[in-house]
């Protein structure tokens, strides 16, 4: 059975959305509950990580230079470096590697 | 005097915005480029970055379309995805006034984004939603433009070039997780335990055949659920 994209895009808008307008509006005190505080708290940290590994090795050309992207990625986010510096960066190492590699 | 007052804000968002607006751009070119590899058009890609404005939650979100899995999957990887906008939203909720009303609210929570959050959450005292808006005038462009560009010009680079661009969301994702991850030894930990899961989720032969989407959904309830039992936060303010 095939999709409808708007319809896709519309759940993403609807779920995305509720997400961050409901407790702006509705939550006037902070969550006391520990248990789901916590949770939320490592949400994001275990999602992004499984969504980065190992998906990042299929993503380019070759996986040495995937993978050599993604320790320097660590290396520069570790010591503190933006966003935007430790994804163009990662982005130069692979560039290069596969520049000699390839 | 409140007028001026907003207006002040509203300048200084933008100004902090521009920053923002040129990372954004570059990111969502390469958010742009999966979109194209998903199958969207440029107008649905810019769409889809207009009204939702998420990096991880719009990946996801193209994964789930390019496997033409269920309209059910959608949502739930949307609220795994974005879940910790919930908890953002939250703590933006204590920085506005209670004076702060019903529309001021549901367009602040229009881009509640991981670096206008950042932002928003530092000022002292309380937040005048003027201050996003300025933000949220430079962020919103940039992110779906960059997507548009992302997709057209995806096709038209040198696959070499294109190689290298796909690793900037990944790239991005390091820059969220690893900072925490050194200052805090359990999250340290959740990162790497996430990985090596992760990587035996996508090669074991019984787990494998499951959707990436819902791998992640599964990987992230377990894995976070487990920390919150064994590891509750004790902190007042946590920032994600």
């Amino acid at each position: 059975m095939s999709h409808n994209v708007y319809i896709y895009i519309l759940i993403m808008f609807g779920v995305t959305y509720l997400i961050r307008v409901l407790p702006l509006t509705l939550i006037r005190k902070e969550i006391r509950n520990q248990t789901i505080r916590s949770f939320l708290y490592y949400v994001p940290y275990v999602t992004l990580a499984v969504m980065t590994f190992p998906a990042i090795l299929d993503a380019t050309a070759s996986t040495w230079s995937a993978l050599a992207a993604l320790l320097v990625a660590i290396v520069l986010a570790w010591l503190g470096k933006s966003l935007f510096t430790v994804a163009v960066i990662s982005c130069g190492v692979v560039f290069l590697l596969e520049l000699a590699l390839v | 005097m409140k007028r001026r007052e907003n207006k002040y804000f509203y300048l200084k968002g933008i100004k902090m915005g521009i920053p923002i607006g040129l990372g954004y751009f570059a990111v969502s070119f390469t958010l742009g480029i999966s979109a194209g590899n998903a199958g969207m058009t440029a107008v649905q890609a810019m769409l889809t970055s207009l009204l939702v404005n998420a990096s991880a939650g719009q990946y996801a979100g193209f994964t789930v379309i390019a496997a033409n899995s269920g309209y059910m999957e959608m949502v739930v990887m949307e609220l795994i995805a974005n879940a910790r906008y919930l908890l953002m939203s939250c703590a933006l909720s204590q920085k506005l006034g209670e004076e702060t009303g019903l529309l001021h609210r549901l367009l602040i929570g229009f881009d509640v984004t991981d670096e206008i959050f950042g932002v928003a959450v530092s000022v002292p005292e309380k937040l005048n939603p003027y201050y996003n808006y300025g933000m949220m005038t430079v962020a919103i462009p940039g992110w779906s433009l960059g997507t548009l560009f992302g997709v057209v010009m995806g096709n038209i680079l040198p696959s070499s070039v294109v190689s290298a661009l796909s690793v900037a969301l990944y790239g991005m994702f390091i820059a969220i997780i690893i900072p925490p991850a050194r200052k805090n030894r359990i999250i340290a930990g959740l990162v790497f335990l996430s990985m090596a899961a992760s990587f035996l989720f996508a090669k074991l032969p019984a787990v494998s055949s499951l959707s990436p989407g819902i791998r992640t959904i599964i990987l992230t309830v377990v894995i976070a659920g487990g920390a919150a039992i064994l590891f509750p936060v004790k902190e007042e303010h946590n920032e994600p």
